[in-house]
């Protein structure tokens, strides 16, 4: 490398490259083990559904609308106790889960509730009048029928992660949001700014493209 | 087997009533047809048999046994008894034909190896033993009910309730299905509840029939009775609806009869012995011959014209009914 790109640490962006990685994985399978129930929640209790309970479908739709609309930045902050009390520390990449994670466990869980949704009504009752258990409906028909839609929300859940990392970032938890920031922002090292925009790039589209193609696979639609 | 007791039925938010007021005995071993327009309220009394749907006023009883009262878990297990099926199918389709099938001895707990058994010998009851690893979207329609009907019979049950279970199927596939429905009811001594708007398909294999209109059953009996002698404005309508070519009945000049004749005359020769035997010209316009159960029947229209006109009419009158 030389030119424009002659500066940069290349090993910095390798380490701001796995930790976005840790993030991006541990949090997103903490989100989908969060919102993946909360979002079944959402759908079972909803009228006419098998677990209907009208003032828990309330209370948890508006715990989940409350969430999605603090912007990411301000649950950043406003967390910073409950990570200190959860991991003891807010920095970091341990420090960024907590915020992550809640930040995307109540938008994978409405994408979980909509996946639900598209399971064909006609299916959800003949499996019912099969004599089926809700937990029975839930494992052996709700899950399988919607499988492609919840892969479909985990890809989307993914890349918004990405995002929310970039933005964690700017309150010190390591990445490449990180770097952008330090390097980019802070010291007018654009080329660091234009490698780790474009690493992240790359970034969402693997995800987008590895996502797809397991949709494909597991639709049989 | 099953009754109905005044049964209502009101949706909230709904105007009228769906059900309103029906009285219904099933007995044990018969293809019972319940049919009415879009609308009548048949899915919902039907849905009350297997406790999908509960009544607003009124009793359902499978075995004397109210389906409203039971608990959860009685009520699961009179719907292992209760095999149902669907004009949608309601199959799963992310499962092959053979999971489909297995899913109710799944959900009854039902030891593995057995399952596979019995999947195997459901497959083979209903002619889809080479289909077994295809997932619905790869299957046919008439595939797709017979997978749906093998489910429905996975454990065994004593009813089949059959909604609309022949819509989505072309005339020759519904006759398939029919026909394999008729074939339970007969070698295993299924009791069977069949949903229809289709005239048709009550004639193929309904021994009694109800028709439902407005949620209120307005006339019942053996097939038939209802069919060859309708007593109700609703039925005579849904009869009269049945497609067909348009005859040429308008055109014919001379006096046209309905005739209806059933048993030994309906086998005969009788339109040609009659027009033998008064010296007149008779011109078939319509008609349907056929079985009904085990009685034949024959159901003209009639257009007389040159010749005794008279000792005709009088002729047909004595071997059948006739009408306008
Ligand atoms: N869940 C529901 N909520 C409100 N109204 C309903 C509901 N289910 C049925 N109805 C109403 O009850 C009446 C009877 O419906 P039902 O589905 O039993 O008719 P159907 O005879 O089966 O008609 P189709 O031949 O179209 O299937 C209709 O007026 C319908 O709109
Ligand atoms: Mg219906």
């Amino acid at each position: 490398m030389s030119g424009f790109f002659a500066d940069i640490m290349w090993s910095d962006i390798g380490l701001a490259t796995l930790d976005t990685l840790v993030m991006v994985s541990v949090s997103l399978v903490l989100t989908v083990l969060i919102g993946l129930p909360l979002g079944l929640a959402l759908f079972l209790t909803g009228p006419g559904q098998a677990w209907e309970r009208r003032w828990l479908n309330v209370a948890l739709s508006a715990a989940v609308n409350v969430m999605r609309s603090l912007p990411f930045i301000i649950l950043l902050i406003v967390l910073i106790p409950v990570t200190l009390a959860l991991v003891g520390t807010s920095l970091g990449v341990a420090g960024a889960i907590v915020p992550l994670v809640a930040g995307a466990a109540p938008f994978f869980a409405r994408l979980a509730e909509a996946a639900l949704r598209e399971v064909d009504r006609g299916t959800i009752e003949a499996v019912q009048a099969l004599g089926a258990t809700t937990r029975d409906l839930v494992l052996r028909a709700l899950l399988p029928e919607a499988l492609p839609g919840l892969v479909a929300a985990t890809t989307v859940t993914a890349i918004t992660l990405v995002s929310y990392t970039a933005m964690a970032g700017v309150v010190g938890a390591g990445g490449l949001g990180d770097l952008a920031v330090r390097y980019g922002y802070q010291r007018f090292q654009t080329d660091v700014m234009v490698v780790t925009v474009a690493l992240m790039i790359v970034l969402v589209q693997i995800l987008q493209m590895l996502g797809d193609r397991l949709v494909r696979r597991l639709s049989r639609r | 087997m099953i009754r109905l007791e005044g049964v209502h039925k009101r949706f909230p938010g709904a105007g009228g009533a769906a059900l309103d007021g029906v009285n219904l005995a099933i007995a044990r071993g018969e293809v019972f047809g319940i049919i009415g327009r879009s609308g009548a309220g048949k899915s919902t009394l039907v849905r009350m048999i297997n406790g999908l749907e509960r009544p607003s006023a009124g009793r359902v009883t499978l075995d004397g046994v109210d389906v409203a009262a039971l608990a959860p878990a009685d009520l699961r297990a009179l719907r292992r008894r209760v095999g149902m099926i669907f004009q949608g199918f309601g199959l799963l389709s992310s499962a092959t034909a053979a999971q489909n099938i297995a899913l109710p001895l799944r959900i009854a707990g039902t030891p593995a190896r057995e399952v596979a058994a019995r999947v195997a010998e459901l497959l083979g009851m209903v002619g889809l033993t080479d289909h077994a690893d295809k997932y619905p979207a790869q299957l046919s329609g008439g595939q797709k009910q017979r997978v749906g009907i093998a489910r429905a019979l996975a454990t065994r049950p004593d009813v089949l309730l059959c909604d609309e279970a022949t819509s989505a199927l072309d005339p020759e596939t519904t006759r398939d299905v029919l026909a394999l429905i008729a074939a339970l009811n007969r070698d295993l001594g299924l009791t069977i509840v069949l949903i229809t708007h289709e005239m048709d398909v009550v004639r193929q294999v309904c021994g009694r029939v109800a028709v439902l209109h407005a949620g209120k059953v307005v006339e019942s009996g053996a097939t038939v009775d209802v069919v060859l002698d309708p007593r109700h404005a609703e039925t005579r309508s849904l009869l009269a609806e049945e497609g067909g070519a348009p005859s040429y009945r308008h055109s014919f000049a001379g006096e046209i009869v309905r005739f209806t004749a059933r048993g030994e005359a309906a086998a005969g020769p009788l339109i040609s012995r009659i027009a033998r035997e008064t010296g007149t010209e008779i011109a078939i316009l319509e008609g349907r011959v056929g079985h009904l159960g085990d009685t034949p029947y024959a159901q003209l229209t009639l257009g007389l014209s040159a010749g005794n006109i008279a000792a005709a009419r009088a002729a047909l009158a004595q071997a059948g009914v006739i009408g306008a």
